[in-house]
């Protein structure tokens, strides 16, 4: 295998990861990461290095969608950030303090985790909640575009979302992924934002917490270029290719499909993990 | 201050900060693209050994010394510019919103605006010190 053979199944790969992430919401960086370290045996700082700014892309490209139509709110995105971005840097500056292994443990139970919500995905409309002091306070209810006009809501809990906020932030920094899982998690089952524009926002958020750890896996050299190019242009091509399937397809069978693959991605950074083989 | 007034700048805002990550997010895509290219044209002895950390070179590792590198035609300093603009593009995105909401006469949002920014250049800037 040459650079150029090897270069090109780096995209490939990265292009089903990010299509597949998609599809299914889960972002491409939950499976990237699993399939640089399992599959092509790169190591796991080099794959979290270049899963994150991958991460970047796509989240930034999704997001111009999302703000355009109107979903996401940027005032509850803007204030968490406050909390995701210091909790990436603290994030970054842990793993680059702790072993692989470490690192890859936490990785698996973390895609053990993904895998149970993405197979109960559910969430409220975030309707008939009566204004909380401090979200009222802090300018956070919206409203967004419903079939028969903007629907406004109310958000709620605000104190143990922005806590949650850190816990995702330190995740995508520790891990090099987006963290959308517990971003939504935050939102739309903490502070009862409506889903739709817990997603959304989550989305916006990734960005900015990401470039916060980004900053320190740059200047410690987390961030090969030659493995982060075929990376992060497969990740974004098969991103946006997802998004357009998106509208037809069964997302049901290919939720189980793709859950039960995370699973066994998990399983198998644990195992690696605890027996210190990562 | 009318909600009508409020939203209507909320929504321009909007359109811009969308338009700008789009941007951002294209004009990185296609500076990997040609720095990748580049480097795939180029001769490699040996496929690069990923699976032992070494860490990037330091040539790859700062603002400075990787435009040096670009200066001097490196392939891969090329890659590694088109990722700073990606890094580039959501810090952009954040520091519109402190221009935007100051705008709005929103003090508490330039405020948590600014906070956010902060947190990126200090990352940015002072990365290695952590």
């Amino acid at each position: 295998m040459n650079t150029l053979e090897f270069t090109a199944l780096i995209a490939l790969g990265s292009f089903v990861a990010g299509f597949l992430g998609a599809l299914t919401g889960l972002g491409g960086g939950v499976v990237l990461v699993p399939l640089l370290a399992l599959v092509f045996h790169v190591d796991i700082r080099y794959a979290i290095g270049a899963s994150l700014v991958s991460v970047i892309a796509t989240s930034s490209g999704a997001a111009a969608a999302f703000v355009r139509e109107g979903f996401s709110n940027i005032r509850i995105g803007m204030f968490l950030e406050i909390a995701t971005t210091i909790g990436a840097l603290a994030g970054a500056v842990i793993a680059t303090r702790v072993s692989t292994a470490a690192i890859g443990t936490v990785f698996g139970f973390m895609l053990l985790y993904s895998a149970y919500l993405s197979l109960r995905r559910k969430g409220g409309d975030g309707a008939a909640t009566a204004p909380d002091p401090l979200a009222t306070k802090l300018k956070l209810n919206g409203s967004y575009p419903g079939p028969n006009g903007p629907k406004p809501y109310n958000v709620r809990n605000v104190p143990a979302g922005f806590a949650l906020m850190f816990g995702a932030g330190t995740l995508s920094g520790l891990l090099g992924i987006g963290s959308g899982a517990v971003k939504v998690l935050a939102m739309d089952q903490v502070m009862k934002i409506p889903f739709k524009v817990s997603t959304t926002t989550s989305n916006f958020m990734i960005g900015v917490t990401a470039a916060a750890s980004a900053g320190v896996y740059l200047h410690r050299g987390y961030v090969e270029p030659a493995l982060a190019m075929p990376v992060v242009l497969g990740v974004l091509v098969g991103s946006m290719a997802g998004a357009r399937v998106l509208v037809r397809a069964n997302t049901n069978v290919l939720r189980i499909v793709f859950g039960a693959v995370i699973v066994v991605m998990g399983a198998e950074m644990i195992y690696k993990g605890l027996t210190g083989k990562l | 201050m009318s909600t009508a007034h409020v939203s209507m700048d909320d929504k321009r805002i909007e359109r811009i900060i969308a338009t700008l990550l789009r941007a951002g997010v294209m004009l990185s895509a296609a500076v990997v693209l040609i720095g990748g290219l580049m480097y795939l044209h180029q001769e490699h002895a040996d496929l690069p050994q990923y699976h032992v950390f070494h860490s990037a070179d330091a040539p790859f590792r700062n603002l400075r010394s990787i435009l040096h590198s670009v200066w001097l035609g490196n392939s891969e300093a090329i890659i590694q510019t088109g990722i700073l603009v990606l890094i580039a593009t959501p810090v952009a995105r954040v520091l519109f919103s402190v221009i935007a909401f100051a705008l709005e006469g929103d003090r508490m949002y330039v405020v948590f605006s600014l906070t956010v920014l902060l947190i990126l250049f200090f990352s940015l800037f002072h990365g290695a010190a952590l």
